[in-house]
């Protein structure tokens, strides 16, 4: 079945459908990673996009459902240049075909990736729609396309009930922001008990319980509309208990301490992005996903300085909070997909809650 | 961290002479690291034994030597230019073990010279096979259970304990030398014997068989902050088995997920780190097919073939970056120089495919095995690009120029069932097309992975091409069809071959449907960020983004109506070539094609020269080629670069895009010289020689007409097309006579005949390769061979020197030493040969170059080859005598005089110094190849004696050849009856060095008769201890074994050569040879050479 995706300044790319036939408005990302597309398809910070795999050949090797990095998908499309017809892994155990069937995905292949990741790139991130309707009117569309905005995202993706993963080492909260199975998964590995928290939870619950230390996840959408959520995370700032933050939770307590974010043009989404560590000039490869970035100029450094920035474009990669057991990157340590070299940073806040107990 | 302002002056030594394992790639990683270098400020100093490299050029480096590589070489070259360090990460493992030696010997220790972009410790724990599996021990990464043995009785014990398979590999040893896979005792002590011989340091290691994982490779770099990033990784489609450079390799991996992906790479950063490598690393894996078991197979802490490969897959200069690491630069200091903008600390992002072929030289080796194993034996490659699998196989495949452009190339269907299974699990360079055949008559996927361990992913692909013939066969022809059958690179003429169509029906089909390729930029990171390098790729059914560089542009190119339309059209921006129209006028320099035994490195130093040359005239260039190993693939030599095949279609699709003012043949081999009619058809001029004048040369019978008329004799001989005519024409001659085709390269099917029996035998073989053009025989004449390369402006010729081969007529020009000044032709003769030349290029309206070959037999002159481009000889003759060949054919080419240029027409006043080109061969890669010369090219590559006595020039050029002598001072001698006086006398001076001579019954009665003191032994097939015990027992410096005329020479011969060479014996097939060798040695030794800095031979001219 023929697709088409329309993008918000009426170009239009014609494919093969793929997944669900369902029409869509999104918005357009990119993603340069090789592999690990079944890790971008169920990370819940895409919630609210559309994302396109700059890398031509997606489905290789199928879909190992232990991959997954949250129990959905929960982009809005996904957009490639081919799809493997015939998957081959070890491990796999189905095809991405059925995959986006299964969980009503629609997607569109056979379009140049290339051709739209250069229009994403020269115009800024837009909106789109993925249609299997031939006869779609643009004068019909174009103004619903215009019109669309990510939503209450965090909410839609975080998890409804908080649970516990068991651990004998430090107690740790970690906020749900739309988190990524590998960061808990990551504090489990080093011993921690991890209680995973709804993104809505109060700060005094999260205090109350006593942790040695508070993560903020990852998590989709606009962080500026998470205004009652940056409430909270200012009274956790307040309670001295140490907190790393990823992505969106690095932003979230920038905003809480008078930080500005701003949309980039188009984001940072791939494996492939040179962080340098301000404290050592050491440079790592990381794992990115993120569309908003804090403006550190009107950060005042008794409150917080830049503790990590972006090699290519200068951008802010991640905050030191001054006097206080707080430190947090824009990017994803991690991985799942991409480099695992910022794993140390994980090290780094167990030695944090180790001091403070 | 900036650059350490200690490093002022560095010496860069170089990898030799091409050899199978060691090719062009380094001439790209040297010239790219040199001037890396010197963009710095660095004074350079290069050492490299091989003259047809670019980075052997004066522009290069500072100081030039051209010497042989060798420890006493350098440690003269340190003592007279006092570098303050050396850098051997880009000299492959010949630099790198010269590197060890001199710091082994402590000798840069006590003349205060430093390693840089490598130490001594870290070569020596990736090298050594104990030191590097107790670092991987040491760090947690698993290898697989192995040790090193250094006695036969050693390694049987151990593999006692793990079982066969066991894989052996020798230490020190390039491309994978004497290594193996040994299933059962007798194969274990073969080859155990073979590499521990082998190795430098008398080292195997023996080890689990790991055979049928999947192979990985991973380019990581480390600079001196601990910085560390992936430039690429690579997946072998061949499993573990197969050496990665005789393997197809894919770009990046295709069949492994993030998890399996990311564990290799952290693997291979943490090998990195712990080795302490300040530069570049390859880091090589087996990954099991079915669990997440690794082992760690190799590393190589330098620069090497897959980096370049990666390199050229990925946009990302290693090479370069690699030399600015060693200077003291991080990482996030040095610029992508693809981009602009970003910098050399981040990982290059792909959202293409690449493969990789090897070009394996069983064409040249008829009798050869075409099994392949651990053991390398590709003499170069071919890399091509596309944004899916099938296409870029589909395109490296007739890149390959092997009579090869698809899946039906080679045919199995002859093979019944059980047949055809045998030879799926027959390893060699035919196994995709057996996989192909097997898909056809539908055997599963399943079977064949099991035979063959090839991942079904890469079966499934083979599957989608061979149902596209299906289809072809079998439907009709629609657009949409046609569409699909392009998008995966079926060219025009197979898809006429498959559909009963004529191409030209097919091009029109595709031109009325608007499918015409278009192409796609690479940009190191997936468009993430606009690339200011244009080198391009084409696909099919995709916008074109080369029109108008990478500005932003979409949506209105023909080629993008399938894809991409904009129905209010209000996005249309300038698009297409209209947009480049610039005033600059265009050029289209043709490149050489995949490294081959015939068409070698040399090709690929003319055709950087001349796209330098035309750039400085003010011409935009554009190159097309598509070997990743050298510099004129490199992105920053033309000013635009297509990575396609050379094929006349491949070729048009550029053309029709960037409509050249004119194109340049001759200077790219016989790949290029053949594109000449079909440029011509095209439309675009060919500058310089004219293709009606390309033809005359190759066409026998124009060319006989222009030499009567020129009053030129050649060997009488006459044109056929079958054997009975072949015979017919060699008793009217009487024989011995030369049988070849027409249109032939390096010789190729090329072979003296002595009676009818060896005609009927090589019309066989040279029909094996399809033949369009006739075939030739000529009266083979025995005499002195002469070369010369000449440059014609249509009125004057400059020749720039003659050169004179020291083995007789016979033997390939290319395996033949060549000595320039010419030294045993008269005056009178010289004056002869000059006028012929001149004659023969102004009859041929010569533009440019032109190479021809002399026979002069009892003081006449014949003519038996003449080509119309540039040779094999070029870049030495330009080197020694300072006249920039390459340069001044271009300018002329232009329209520039020779005159005006500041040249006086005629033969050039002879050099300073004796140049001597010395053949270098490969054969102890090849099990079963014959080693003995003959009109068929047979040397992978050379190197270069320069001094200012002929003498002096003759031992360095065996010296760079590896010939080392005297060792032990014991020979073996076997000669032809037709020798056996000739031999007598070169005895009696390899007696009077002190040799002891060895000699079977007829050789040893021969030499007794003329009072040479010979050791008599046994033949082969008498009782031991025989000849071969000699041989095997290593203490046998050389073998001169003249093999008898024509196809039916001895078996024992044969056996003698083969054993000799895989022991590691020189061994010489011409007495011609063996006298300049015993003369060389008769008058130097190894420390009393004097180096010659050819940065100073004064440039002749002003081209």
């Amino acid at each position: 079945m023929k697709a088409f995706l329309i993008l918000e300044d009426g170009t239009v790319f014609t494919g093969q459908s793929i997944g669900a036939a369902r029409e869509v408005i999104s918005e357009i990302v990119f993603n340069t990673s090789m592999t690990g597309y079944l890790e971008v398809l169920t990370d819940p910070s895409y919630s609210g996009q559309a994302v396109v795999m700059t890398y031509p050949l997606i489905g290789n090797y199928g879909i190992c459902y232990e991959d997954m990095e949250s129990d959905r998908p929960w982009l809005d499309a996904f957009l490639v240049r081919e799809l493997s017809r015939m998957p081959s892994n070890f491990r796999s155990e189905d095809t991405i075909q059925n995959f986006l069937l299964k969980y009503d995905i629609p997607g569109i292949a056979g379009i140049d990736t290339r051709a739209l990741t250069k229009i994403l790139r020269e115009k800024g991130t837009m909106n789109g729609c993925i249609t299997t309707n031939e006869n779609y009117s643009l004068d019909e569309l174009l103004p619903r396309i215009a019109a669309y905005k990510t939503g209450k995202e965090v909410e839609k993706v975080s998890c409804k009930e908080k649970y516990v993963l068991a651990g004998d080492g430090p107690k740790v909260a970690l906020l749900d922001l739309g988190a990524k199975r590998n960061i808990a998964r990551s504090l489990n590995a080093r011993g921690c008990e991890v209680t995973v928290y709804p993104a809505l939870t109060p700060a005094a619950e999260i205090l109350a319980a006593k942790p040695d230390g508070i993560m903020l996840s990852n998590g989709p959408g606009d962080p500026k509309e998470c205004a009652s959520i940056i409430a909270e995370i200012k009274k956790l700032y307040d309670s001295n208990v140490p907190i790393f933050a990823i992505c969106l939770g690095h932003q979230l307590m920038a905003l809480a301490n008078g930080a500005d974010t701003h949309k980039m043009k188009y984001g940072h989404r791939g494996g492939n992005h040179p962080v340098r560590d301000l404290s050592t000039g050491r440079v790592y490869i990381s794992s990115q996903n993120h569309g908003y970035v804090v403006d550190t100029d009107k950060l005042d450094p008794a409150v917080a300085v830049p503790a990590f920035e972006n090699v290519n474009d200068g951008t802010n990669e991640g905050l030191a909070y001054t006097n206080k057991n707080i430190f947090t990157v824009q990017y994803h340590p991690e991985a799942c997909p991409g480099p695992l070299d910022s794993g140390y940073l994980f090290d780094r806040f167990m030695k944090m809650m180790e001091v403070e107990r | 961290m900036p650059k350490n302002p200690q490093i002022k002056k560095v010496l860069v030594i170089g990898s030799g002479p091409i050899v199978i394992g060691q090719a062009a790639e380094f001439d790209y990683a040297g010239t790219q690291a040199c001037r890396s270098l010197k963009e710095e400020g660095i004074e350079v100093v290069l050492l490299n034994s091989n003259p047809a490299t670019i980075m052997t050029d004066k522009d290069i480096a500072d100081k030039v030597y051209i010497e042989p590589l060798t420890v006493e070489v350098v440690e003269q070259l340190i003592l007279k230019e006092r570098p303050d360090s050396v850098l051997p990460t880009l000299g492959g493992q010949a630099g790198l073990n010269l590197a060890m030696e001199l710091e082994e010997r402590g000798f840069l220790k006590e003349h205060d010279v430093k390693l840089i972009g490598t130490t001594s410790e870290t070569i020596k724990k990736a090298e050594d096979r104990l030191e590097f599996k107790s670092t991987m021990e040491k760090i947690g990464e698993p290898v697989a259970p192995s040790k090193v043995v250094e006695s036969i009785e050693e390694g049987v014990a151990f593999t006692r304990t793990i079982g066969f398979p066991v894989v052996l590999r020798p230490a020190y040893t390039l491309g994978g030398s004497g290594g193996g896979i040994a299933h059962d005792h007798h194969e274990l002590v073969e080859i155990l014997e073979n590499g521990l011989r082998l190795s430098r340091v008398g080292q195997v290691l023996v080890e689990r068989c790991i055979a049928g994982w999947k192979e990985i490779e991973y380019e990581v770099m480390r600079d001196s902050a601990g910085n560390v990033i992936t430039v690429c990784n690579m997946e072998n489609i061949d499993p573990v088995g197969v050496h990665t450079g005789d393997s197809i390799v894919v770009a990046p991996s295709q069949t492994l997920g993030d998890k399996e992906y990311q564990m290799l790479r952290t693997s291979a950063l943490n090998i990195i780190t712990e080795l302490n490598i300040t530069g570049g690393c390859n880091v090589q894996f087996a990954l099991h097919p079915t669990s997440f078991e690794y082992c760690v197979i190799e590393v190589n802490p330098r620069v090497s073939r897959s980096s370049a490969l990666a390199s050229k897959a990925t946009g990302y200069p290693i090479a370069k970056v690699a030399a600015k690491i060693a200077l003291g630069y991080t990482l996030d200091e040095i610029k992508n120089a693809i981009t602009g903008k970003t910098y050399a600390s981040f990982e290059p992002m792909l959202d293409y495919c690449v493969v990789k072929m090897p070009r394996l030289p069983f064409d040249k080796f008829i009798s050869a095995s075409r099994k392949l194993t651990t053991q390398m034996k590709a003499t170069g490659e071919v890399m091509s690009i596309c944004d899916n699998f099938e296409g870029a196989l589909m395109k490296a495949i007739r890149s390959l120029e092997q009579h090869v452009d698809c899946l039906l190339s080679y045919d199995f269907s002859e093979l019944n069932e059980e047949e055809l299974m045998q030879q799926l699990a027959r390893v060699d360079d035919r196994r995709i097309w057996v996989i192909a055949e097997a898909l056809r008559r539908g055997v599963p996927y399943d079977k064949i992975h099991e035979i063959t361990m090839i991942d079904n992913w890469f079966i499934d692909k083979l599957a989608i091409l061979v149902e596209m013939e299906q289809a072809l066969k079998t439907q009709e022809l629609t657009e949409k069809l046609l569409k699909e059958a392009k998008r995966i690179e079926f060219p025009d003429n197979v898809i006429a071959r498959l559909t009963g169509r004529t191409e030209a029906e097919i091009k029109q089909l595709r031109y009325e449907n608007g499918i015409t390729a278009a192409y796609k930029m690479v940009d190191t990171c997936a468009a993430e960020f606009a690339a200011e390098t244009p080198y391009y790729y084409s696909v099919f059914g995709s916008e074109d983004e080369a029109g108008a560089g990478d500005e932003y542009t979409f949506g209105n190119s023909e080629n993008s109506a399938a894809t991409v339309d904009s129905p209010d059209k209000k996005n249309e921006t300038a698009c297409g070539d209209q947009a480049s129209a610039a005033v600059r006028k265009k050029v289209l320099v043709l490149g050489s094609g995949p490294i081959r035994i015939g068409q070698g490195i040399e090709f690929d130093f003319c055709s950087v020269h001349c796209t330098w040359a035309f750039a400085k005239e003010g011409y935009e260039t554009i190159i097309i080629n598509n070997n990743p190993e050298t510099v004129s693939t490199d992105f920053d030599i033309a000013d635009k670069l297509y990575f396609e095949p050379l094929t006349p279609e491949d070729v048009e699709n550029v053309v029709r895009l960037e409509k050249p003012d004119g194109a340049v043949v001759q200077f790219g081999g016989q790949t290029a010289i053949k594109l000449t009619e079909a440029l011509m058809k095209m439309g675009v001029p060919i500058l310089g020689t004219s293709a009606e004048n390309v033809d005359a040369a190759e066409d026998r019978e124009l060319f006989d007409r222009i030499l009567e008329k020129c009053s030129i004799p050649r060997p009488a001989g006459d044109t056929v097309y079958t054997a009975e005519e072949a015979k017919e024409v060699a008793n009217r001659l009487g024989y011995p006579v030369l049988v070849r085709p027409s249109y032939v390269l390096g010789g190729q099917g090329m072979q003296i005949a002595i009676n009818d029996e060896d005609v009927d035998s090589y019309i066989g073989i040279i029909n094996r390769i399809a033949q369009e053009h006739p075939i030739l025989v000529d009266k083979y004449l025995v005499g002195k061979e002469i070369e010369v390369d000449a440059v014609c402006d249509g009125e004057d010729v400059l020749i720039p020197g003659i050169m004179e081969h020291i083995e007789r007529a016979g033997i390939h020009s290319g395996d033949s030493i060549s000595v320039y000044p010419a030294q045993s032709i008269s005056p009178k003769i010289k004056r002869v040969i000059e006028d012929y030349t001149r004659k023969l290029a102004r009859s041929l309206h010569v533009i440019g170059l032109i190479n021809i070959q002399f026979i002069v037999s009892n003081d006449e002159v014949f003519v038996i080859e003449v080509n119309p481009r540039s040779s094999r000889t070029v870049p030495y003759i330009s080197k020694v005598t300072g006249i920039p060949i390459v340069p001044l054919a271009t300018k002329v080419i232009l329209g520039a005089k020779i005159r005006e240029l500041g040249y006086e027409p005629g033969l050039q006043p002879e050099a300073d110094y004796f140049a001597i080109k010395m053949p270098v061969f490969s054969f102890e890669k090849i099990r079963g190849a014959d080693i003995s010369l003959g009109p068929e090219m047979k040397s992978t590559g050379e190197c270069l004696g320069i001094a200012a006595t002929f003498d002096e020039a003759l031992y360095k050029a065996f010296l760079g050849a590896g010939i080392n002598l005297p060792k032990h001072k014991n020979m073996i001698m076997t000669v032809r009856d037709a020798d056996k006086l000739e031999a007598a006398d070169l005895a009696k001076r390899f007696e009077a060095l002190g040799y002891n001579i060895f000699a079977t019954k007829g050789t040893a009665r021969a030499l007794m008769e003329a009072d040479v003191q010979v050791r008599m032994t046994r033949k082969i097939e008498q009782e031991s201890p025989n000849i071969m015990d000699l041989i095997l027992g290593h203490e046998i410096d050389l073998v001169i074994d003249t093999p008898s005329q024509g196809v039916g020479h001895s078996k024992d011969g044969f056996l003698i050569r083969r054993n000799a060479i895989e022991t590691g014996v020189n061994v010489l097939t011409s007495l011609d040879t063996a006298e300049a060798l015993i003369t060389s040695l008769e008058n130097n030794n190894i420390h009393g050479l004097t180096l010659v800095n050819i940065a100073e031979i004064t440039t002749r001219g002003q081209a």
